[in-house]
């Protein structure tokens, strides 16, 4: 068994502001870690570090093995990123956006069509993004964050934008790697009634500390909800 | 350390570490892509050429002369070039900071130089396409002497000062665009390091647009350029991987 995350006392501050403290967590290969919070709580931020676009300023953070930010060289490429922001060019097609990435990432185009017809836009692939909904925008950009197969899910509320029926279709795309196998996932979230019976760890934070770390058996979503108040 | 582990304890997962991906192979994926990117919202290059065409209009009825030649007509070509280019070096990074393409390339196992090698290539394509524009309208409009026998010089010259101008503004861009000011900072940044490049065009171009009709370009600005080029090339690898990071 090996540790997909390893962080101790963790911390990172814009300026004066800390938006990380004192997070320590520990996740193994396969477990979903789902973190609950506020706006401004430092989900993304955490995300942000664990995907290494931001560098820690205090504590140790290791991500499949490799220290950050010493070795951010040897996680990229093994970190699918889902955040906010659907990191694809709206003037560009679904297609055209996926096979870039995909150059990017050393994989095949057929590997593009498979993720493609996965979140159902092969129709609507040879349309600029520009002109899709923010749904459809959604699901192409899941199928770019899971396009080259990686060892670990940076999800920032992945079910933003997306109906029920959406949300079905990329559950297996985000939750099961190429291998058949659990992926090991992150997910920032704000719905405990759909994301904790997900999580195998759950951690609640509040301005930028953690205020709860458990494994999500023992987490009663009135817990979650108090992180709110 | 706070540690949770779940009940299920799933078999550990061996998979290959992801293969880098060859520069030459990320410097053509980005290239196709800043290409298409331009092809479709036309906001880089007809705006440069636009500018060019009307700032020679502009010097045209200014200087209140049908036509122009050595000195003073190398000092108006390159520095309407300049500030043309300086329009598309404002543009260069803005798709990639708006609409995340920092995140995803910093995402991807490539060598960062590759993005640095990608939008050099691609500022030059913009400047050649300038070119092909401004300098034949600015022999009809402004040149007194027939451009033909300098035409050979005048295209080593302009290829020189053009690489200059493509590392320079692509590391200032780089720079400029993730502050709040990058429309202001951008060019401010960049004047002072390209006026040598346009100081360097307009003496070696000078002679050839001279109605003695000499055919070489000074070979000492030549040199001079060449050398700039080289330095700031320099610079410019050493740097720009900082300049992608956090």
């Amino acid at each position: 068994m090996t540790a997909a995350l390893e962080l101790e006392g963790l911390a990172r501050h814009y300026g004066e502001r800390e938006a990380l403290r004192e997070v320590s967590l520990s996740l193994q290969q396969g477990q979903t870690l789902v973190v609950f919070g506020p706006n401004g709580a430092g989900k993304t931020t955490l995300l942000r570090v664990l995907a290494t676009l931001l560098r820690p300023h205090a504590g140790s953070v290791r991500v499949l093995g490799s220290e950050l930010p010493g070795e951010s060289w040897k996680v990229r490429g093994k970190v699918g990123l889902l955040g906010h922001e659907p990191l694809l060019y709206r003037e560009l097609t679904a297609r055209e956006n996926l096979r870039f990435h995909a150059r990017l990432h050393g994989v095949s185009d057929e590997r593009v069509q498979e993720v493609l017809e996965s979140v159902a836009m092969s129709a609507r692939a040879r349309e600029p993004l520009r002109t899709l909904s923010r749904g459809m925008v959604q699901r192409v950009a899941v199928a770019r964050a899971v396009l080259h197969d990686p060892e670990l899910l940076l999800l920032d509320e992945p079910h933003s934008n997306l109906d029920p029926a959406a949300v079905e279709l990329v559950a297996p795309l985000i939750g099961v790697g190429g291998d058949g196998k659990k992926r090991t996932r992150v997910i920032c979230s704000h719905d405990p009634s759909g994301d904790l019976t997900q999580a195998d760890v759950v951690l609640g934070l509040r301005a930028g500390r953690p205020a709860l770390l458990r494994a999500a058996t023992e987490v009663d979503p009135a817990e979650i909800t108090e992180l709110y108040r | 350390m706070s540690s949770v582990q779940a009940a299920q304890q799933p078999s550990e997962i061996a998979r290959p570490a992801p293969q880098p991906v060859a520069l030459w192979r990320t410097v053509g994926a980005l290239l196709r892509k800043e290409l298409l990117v331009e092809l479709r919202t036309l906001e880089s290059v007809p705006a440069m050429s636009l500018f060019a065409l009307s700032t020679f209009v502009v010097f045209h009825f200014a200087l209140d002369r049908n036509s122009v030649e050595g000195d003073l007509g190398a000092g108006i070509l390159w520095v309407t070039l300049l500030f043309a280019a300086i329009l598309g070096v404002n543009r260069l990074f803005v798709a990639d900071a708006d609409q995340g393409g920092f995140d995803a390339f910093l995402l991807a196992p490539v060598d960062r130089s590759a993005m640095l090698l990608a939008k050099i290539l691609t500022l030059l394509a913009y400047l050649v396409v300038l070119e092909i524009v401004a300098v034949p309208a600015f022999a009809l409009l402004l040149l007194g002497p027939s451009l033909g026998p300098a035409l050979l010089g005048l295209l080593a010259t302009l290829a020189l000062a053009d690489l200059g101008i493509a590392v320079i503004g692509t590391l200032i861009a780089a720079m400029a665009v993730r502050t709040r000011s990058r429309d202001l900072l951008g060019p401010l940044l960049a004047l002072p390091l390209l006026v040598p490049i346009v100081i360097g065009g307009a003496r070696a171009s000078a002679p050839l647009l001279e109605a003695t009709h000499r055919v070489a370009p000074a070979a000492r600005w030549l040199l001079t350029l060449g050398l700039y080029d080289l330095v700031f090339g320099l610079i410019a690898f050493a740097l720009f991987d900082f300049l992608l990071e956090d």
